[in-house]
């Protein structure tokens, strides 16, 4: 399919923020995607910066880990100050918020959208109008990036969008081909291809997140493979939860073989036996997930590692996190 | 906390249908397969609906193939009288066959061919929830009709929330026989006449933000559709109603995490205010020790060997201070999830909790599947 060429208002990110506006960060259900998601926004908020973190489908994953009240229906409200002086912001998005707006910014109509409603239009077109819903909300990712690019007041200096999961993430930013079907011209058509050329361009990166388990895994490499026709650049692969590992491969395999005993002084022989045996699986663990990180290395990625967190993910893990993001991602947050 | 016993429950004769719930990513497909795994070794006749399992899980039950079809799974041991059929969902499909169902060959053609409907049968957020249901409701019909199958154990989608399986077939039952497209249809007839105003304005607004070739596509869907109307509320409530019966149960699946409980709190909440039949929470991958050190007690004691030994790497302690590491972060996990799972115990006491040991592999094939089976229906 015929790309639309670059719109002339599109000029590169200031060489003074994040190198990339626009960073969409997808994952498998369960691979920590939203804790990614609000780290990567706290590593981007360096001294003096405003980022805004975006969810979809009123999940409030975000303030629950900011221990912050619901962000739906709110606007775009503080979150918190990281510790290096930026401002992280939250926004919760949905398609019957962005229709109503988006009505309300392109036709002015009061009056209609609120009788649209009456009538179940709104119901009707963000459920069922093809693509409509994906396109309406990042309609509304387009707005906010947007106005850094056209130096538009309230403009944030980077935005994180916790975006779909990785089985839907192609279709969710294929904007061009949601509506190409449906809408051959008129305003949606012309505003698909506002969002898709931002897309495209050097503003935008996408980040997988990853456990080194199987699943996620293949998942990630489909996600790369969906991705490649819609032409967005994939910035990082990030491996969450991996355990933290500081023995070579061919000590894990003796301890997998109960070939590496341990003899820690003061614990009697039992007791060394059997946290012998219980490492036997954490390095059987550690085995699996050296291997899968070589099937992750084909994809010819950088890959980004954030530890997993026993105590589990608050305030504080997530602000941990940044920090570890921030000095893996130096080119990308340049501070 | 009151055990949940699994064992009983696909034992249990009268239970006909299990359907497992869950957020995303806590394990749903495999619990589902090994629950079905060892019913079916354990003499049940047992068909399983899958809905996007992993590939080398669908190789290893035989479900390769997204033909809507259940096929018998190879390796299954029948010496107990039992058996296995497993499938993938097929919602584009499905949604096909309801539409054959319901129309004449001249319309079905019709309403395959409009856009709204390709879009609606592959990219509604609902529609992949309410064709499983509808799938369910295809089994369970064949299962009375032709007693091939005993047990029908259900694997939900991964919903953007853990209410949508319940919800989708409303929602798409009033969104089709909703006032827009019957207005759409009739904009002159009946109570919506006096309402003329309001909808020139609508529909003038429509065709501004649409283009008019949108809406004529609308007209011809909702036109083709408008005999449809009537089946899928009917069958949605049919469905409500299996759902509701005592012989089906609901098993909600979580990790324990917070965000896995809390939606795992949701649909339990939802569960029984909408009166259905749960029988308990499953908790995948939790964690266990056989030894009494205290976390603390490991980390103090991997820092005296690394500091008796003088270097960073712990020179010949290396592995003896992985291992106090690893069994001190294993005994922080155990600390927390105790205290998460406590935390969802007192406020809903009532619910029958199984805590499902973490499998130290991927789960993808069937030997891995029975072990996974025998630690669900186990006490621990």
């Amino acid at each position: 399919m015929e790309m639309p060429r670059r719109p002339g208002w599109l000029t590169p990110p200031p060489a003074d923020g994040p190198r990339h506006t626009l960073h969409i960060v997808t994952g498998k259900g369960g691979t920590g995607k939203t804790t990614i998601a609000a780290s990567l926004a706290c590593a981007l908020a360096t001294k003096g910066r405003r980022v805004l973190l975006c969810e979809l489908e009123g999940r409030e994953g975000v303030s629950q880990l900011f221990g912050a009240g619901p962000l739906r229906g709110a606007g775009e409200r503080r979150l918190v100050m990281t510790p290096a002086g930026g401002q992280v912001y939250g926004l919760s998005m949905d398609p019957e918020n962005a229709l109503m707006e988006y009505l309300e910014t392109y036709y002015h109509l009061g009056i209609a959208g609120r009788a649209l409603d009456r009538f179940g239009v709104v119901d009707f077109a963000t459920s069922i109008a093809p693509g409509l819903q994906d396109l309406l909300l990042i309609g509304k990712v387009y707005e906010v990036a947007r106005r850094l690019i056209k130096r538009m007041p309230n403009s944030y200096d980077a935005v994180v969008l916790d975006a779909p999961p990785t089985g839907r993430i192609a279709g969710f930013l294929n904007v061009h081909e949601a509506v190409s079907d449906l809408a051959k011209v008129g305003p949606i058509r012309g505003q698909a291809d506002a969002i898709g050329a931002v897309l495209r361009s050097e503003h935008t990166v996408v980040h997988l997140v990853t456990l080194l388990e199987d699943m996620p895994i293949t998942e990630t490499i489909e996600a790369v493979t969906d991705l490649a026709p819609t032409k967005i650049e994939i910035g990082t692969v990030i491996a969450n939860m991996i355990t933290p590992n500081t023995l070579g491969r061919d000590q894990l395999e003796m301890a997998v073989a109960g070939r590496l005993p341990l003899k820690i002084p003061g614990l009697s022989e039992v007791i060394n036996k059997t946290l012998a045996d219980e490492f036997a699986t954490d390095a059987q663990r550690l085995l699996a997930e050296l291997e899968r990180r070589e099937r992750l290395q084909e994809l010819r990625l950088p890959i980004l590692d954030v530890d997993l967190d026993p105590l589990g993910i608050d305030e504080a893990a997530i602000l941990a996190i940044a920090s570890s993001l921030r000095h893996q991602l130096a080119d990308e947050v340049r501070a | 906390m009151t055990d949940l016993d699994v064992a009983e429950l696909i034992d249990n004769p009268r239970i006909r249908i299990i359907i497992c719930c869950g957020s995303g990513g806590v394990g749903k497909t495999t619990t589902s397969a090994a629950l079905a795994v060892r019913a079916a070794e354990s003499g049940r006749r047992v068909v399983v609906l899958t809905i996007d399992p992993a590939r080398r899980l669908a190789q290893s039950i035989g479900v390769e193939q997204l033909d809507n079809t259940p096929r018998p799974v190879r390796g299954i041991d029948t010496a107990a009288g039992g058996s296995l059929d497993a499938m993938m969902l097929d919602m584009k499909r499905t949604f096909d066959e309801v539409v054959a169902d319901h129309a004449t060959p001249e319309k079905a053609e019709a309403i395959f061919a409009n856009p709204f409907y390709q879009a609606l049968s592959t990219s509604f957020s609902g529609t992949q929830e309410y064709m499983a249901m509808e799938k369910l409701g295809q089994l369970s019909a064949q299962a009375d009709a032709d007693d091939r199958w005993d047990l029908i154990i259900v694997d939900t989608p991964p919903s953007r929330s853990a209410l949508d399986f319940l919800d989708a077939p409303e929602h798409l039952a009033s969104l089709l026989d909703g006032k827009f497209l019957r207005l759409l249809l009739n904009p002159s007839r009946g109570p919506f006449r006096l309402m003329g105003v309001g909808f020139s304005l609508v529909y003038s607004a429509m065709e501004k933000m649409l283009g008019a070739q949108v809406l004529t596509d609308v007209k011809t869907f909702a036109a083709a559709f408008e005999t449809l109307f009537g089946g899928f509320r009917a069958r949605a409530e049919q469905t409500l109603a299996l759902l509701g019966s005592d012989r089906t149960t609901f098993l909600v699946v979580a990790t324990p995490e917070p965000d896995a409980l809390r939606e795992a709190s949701f649909f339990v909440d939802r569960l029984t205010e909408s009166g259905l039949p749960l029988s308990g929470l499953v908790v995948n991958r939790t964690h266990g020790s056989q030894l009494e050190i205290s976390a603390e007690r490991a980390l103090a004691l991997a820092e005296d060997l690394e500091a008796s030994s003088g270097r960073t790497d712990g020179g010949d302690h290396q592995a003896e201070i992985a291992a106090l590491r690893r069994h001190a972060d294993r005994m922080r996990m155990i600390e927390r999830e105790h205290r998460l799972l406590a935390r969802f115990s007192a406020s809903r006491p009532d619910v029958a909790v199984r805590s499902v040991p973490d499998q130290s592999g991927d789960v993808t094939d069937l030997d891995a599947l029975r072990l996974l089976g025998a630690a669900l229906a186990d006490e621990n």
